[in-house]
């Protein structure tokens, strides 16, 4: 790099650009904040639908499937499987695990209690109706 | 070794290399997971071992980084530690919290484990990457405060150079946005954002200042180029890597349902984030060419370099294939994203960690290099990995463009498990790929006991 270009120079880069664009960051989020109610449907978040999410995550779902695409690719999306199976079939599939078919992924029993799966149904379905701009592409996740 | 201080590294770097291998060897059984469905089941089923995998790198990292500032530190500074033994106390609490929660992980089923540890009190675990009880986020806040400390009051009293000052600062970054991972709102949009406010300003952020303050510590001792010069680039890059990647973030809030603007900020930004990694390429490449002196640690050089290449390979050029909002509406959760992950993570931060290593422990062993049979073996594993990791994302890559195409893309969509049995011989590629890596580290660490005739330090 040129002689003129000093080394002050270029930290005062970094401390500007960096102070600036996180400030930006903040803004944008501020902004986000604002705009959210609307596309996450907050006023559907019932006590079952928060229940859900503690069942969701004391499983550790999200270590094999995606949910709204973030997660582990081991197993199928379930930000839109109530849409594509229906909340009978999910508690129906999560009770009959695992499958045992030989050489086939398998998913642990979790011996959830019926008002588990029913919270859990609950927390899949208000997922499957945020605003998540049309993705994903089409019913198969 | 010019301060005595320095040594407290060794630990942290052997901790690091053990903790690395329990990374692999759990990589290799997910790999093979992915073809036979129930290997290890009900053993280890597969979120327990991605769980080990991942935390796992997090932990190992972590102990490379500290390690790395403990040594870097006294000699930036000019200055013994402020504390070597805090240092060493910190080094058990973090390793046993460590052992402790992998151990948890694999023999307390994960819902036991919440109840164990106090989730209920307050829920942080089961989200990607912070799975971590409760306790164990607490220890790491403590380990990492009580580390700030002594290298903030290090700093304090000695030389304060650029290398040290970015580099606290990448420090001080990543302990700050780790709190994020204390807050867990019911709300799952709002979950996410914030989670992001952890992962990505860790991995495309904050990791990046201590990414490219030790490339250029290690720089400046191989290459004997005048400091000015390095630490200019230094802060260029630190500059671009921040102004890039911070609205970059904006690439993770595509789909979560938060506004649409953030297609365009995050494409716009995120499209310029390969800039500061092809500058660590040219850096190290222009460094090494005007060098000043022929440093005989010729492998930490190779180490150097390489972290160049990949991490502008796999964080930069893979990243930006999938960036872009057009192309990420159909690639999204794919195994294109495990492409990228794997070579960005290897080229970035494991390349780095194994460079300061490569350079710092044959002074901690009391001699400016290894003898040349340890280093053409440290050569021959910095090969076998790195084609290795080239080709696990070159397979992956494969398999999510295929992935993509019949789940996403075609006129008649096939089901998620369908498609995956498409795409099997991939996986099986990969995993031999995998079977290389581990050939690759079983090298590395064999160097290390590899004798021969080598120069005292200077």
């Amino acid at each position: 790099m040129s002689q003129a270009f000093t080394k002050s120079m270029a930290r005062n880069i970094f401390f500007g650009g960096s102070a600036f664009f996180f400030l930006l960051l903040v803004a944008l989020t501020f902004d986000t904040m604002q705009v959210l109610p609307k596309r996450d449907h907050r006023e559907n978040i019932t006590p079952a639908v928060e229940r859900g999410k503690m069942v969701w995550e004391k499983n550790d779902c999200i270590g094999c499937h995606t949910l709204l695409g973030e997660g582990a690719y081991f197993a199928p999306e379930l930000g839109n499987v109530y849409k594509r199976r229906g909340g009978e079939f999910v508690k129906a599939w999560i009770k009959s695990q695992p499958t045992k078919v030989p050489g086939r992924r398998q998913m642990p029993q979790f011996n959830l209690t019926d008002q588990e799966l029913d919270d859990m149904v609950a927390f899949l379905k208000w997922t499957g109706e945020i605003n998540t701009s049309k993705w994903p592409p089409n019913i198969e996740g | 070794m010019q301060y005595q201080s320095q040594k407290v590294a060794m630990p942290y770097f052997i901790a690091a290399i053990g903790l690395f291998t329990g990374q692999i060897l759990f990589g290799l059984i997910m790999g093979l997971q992915y073809v036979m469905g129930d290997f290890l089941f009900p053993a280890i089923p597969f979120n327990v071992a991605r769980m080990v995998h991942t935390n796992l790198l997090i932990v190992w990292l972590l102990f490379g980084f500290m390690g790395a500032a403990y040594y870097m530190i006294p000699e930036e500074t000019e200055s013994e530690l402020f504390s070597p033994k805090l240092a060493w106390l910190m080094f058990w609490i973090f390793l046993v919290a460590g052992a402790l929660t992998i151990v948890g992980y694999l023999l307390v089923p994960y819902a036991g484990l919440a109840k164990m540890t106090f989730n209920d009190l307050w829920p942080t675990m089961g989200r990607e990457f912070l799975e971590q009880p409760l306790p164990t986020k607490l220890g790491i806040v403590v380990v990492a405060l009580a580390f700030l400390f002594n290298i903030s009051m290090t700093i304090l009293k000695g030389r304060k150079t650029s290398i040290a000052l970015v580099l606290l600062m990448g420090l001080w970054g990543l302990a700050v946005f780790f709190l994020f991972s204390f807050y867990n709102p019911s709300n799952l949009v709002l979950d996410k954002y914030f989670w992001w406010w952890t992962v990505h300003l860790w991995v495309e952020g904050v990791w990046e200042l201590i990414l490219g303050s030790l490339l250029a510590f290690v720089l400046i001792k191989v290459t004997g180029v005048d400091r000015e010069i390095i630490e200019k680039w230094l802060y260029i890059i630190v500059a671009m890597t921040l102004i890039t990647g911070i609205i970059g973030t904006g690439h993770h809030y595509y789909w979560i349902g938060t506004p649409e603007y953030w297609q365009w900020f995050g494409s716009v930004f995120s499209a310029l984030e390969p800039i500061p990694f092809f500058m660590m390429t040219v850096f190290a490449f222009t460094m090494v060419n005007r060098r000043r002196r022929e440093h005989p640690n010729k492998a930490a050089t190779l180490w150097a370099l390489g972290t160049g290449v990949m991490s502008f390979l796999g964080a930069g050029v893979w990243g930006f294939l999938h960036t872009l909002a057009p192309v990420n509406f159909y690639t999204h959760g794919t195994q294109i994203t495990a492409a990228h992950g794997h070579m960005a993570f290897y080229g970035a931060y494991v390349m780095v960690v194994l460079t300061i290593i490569s350079y710092a422990m044959p002074v901690m062993r009391g001699r400016a290099a290894n003898s040349e049979k340890a280093q053409v073996m440290e050569m021959w594993s910095f090969w076998l990995m790195t084609v290795a990791i080239v080709f696990i994302t070159l397979f992956l890559t494969a398999a999510g463009i295929l992935q993509v195409w019949l789940q996403r893309v075609s006129d008649t969509p096939m089901g998620f498990m369908a498609a995956q049995d498409q795409v099997t011989l991939f996986y099986w590629l990969r995993e031999i790929s995998g079977v290389i890596f581990l050939i690759g580290l079983i090298t590395y660490i064999a160097s290390f006991f590899v004798g021969g005739e080598t120069k005292e330090a200077a």
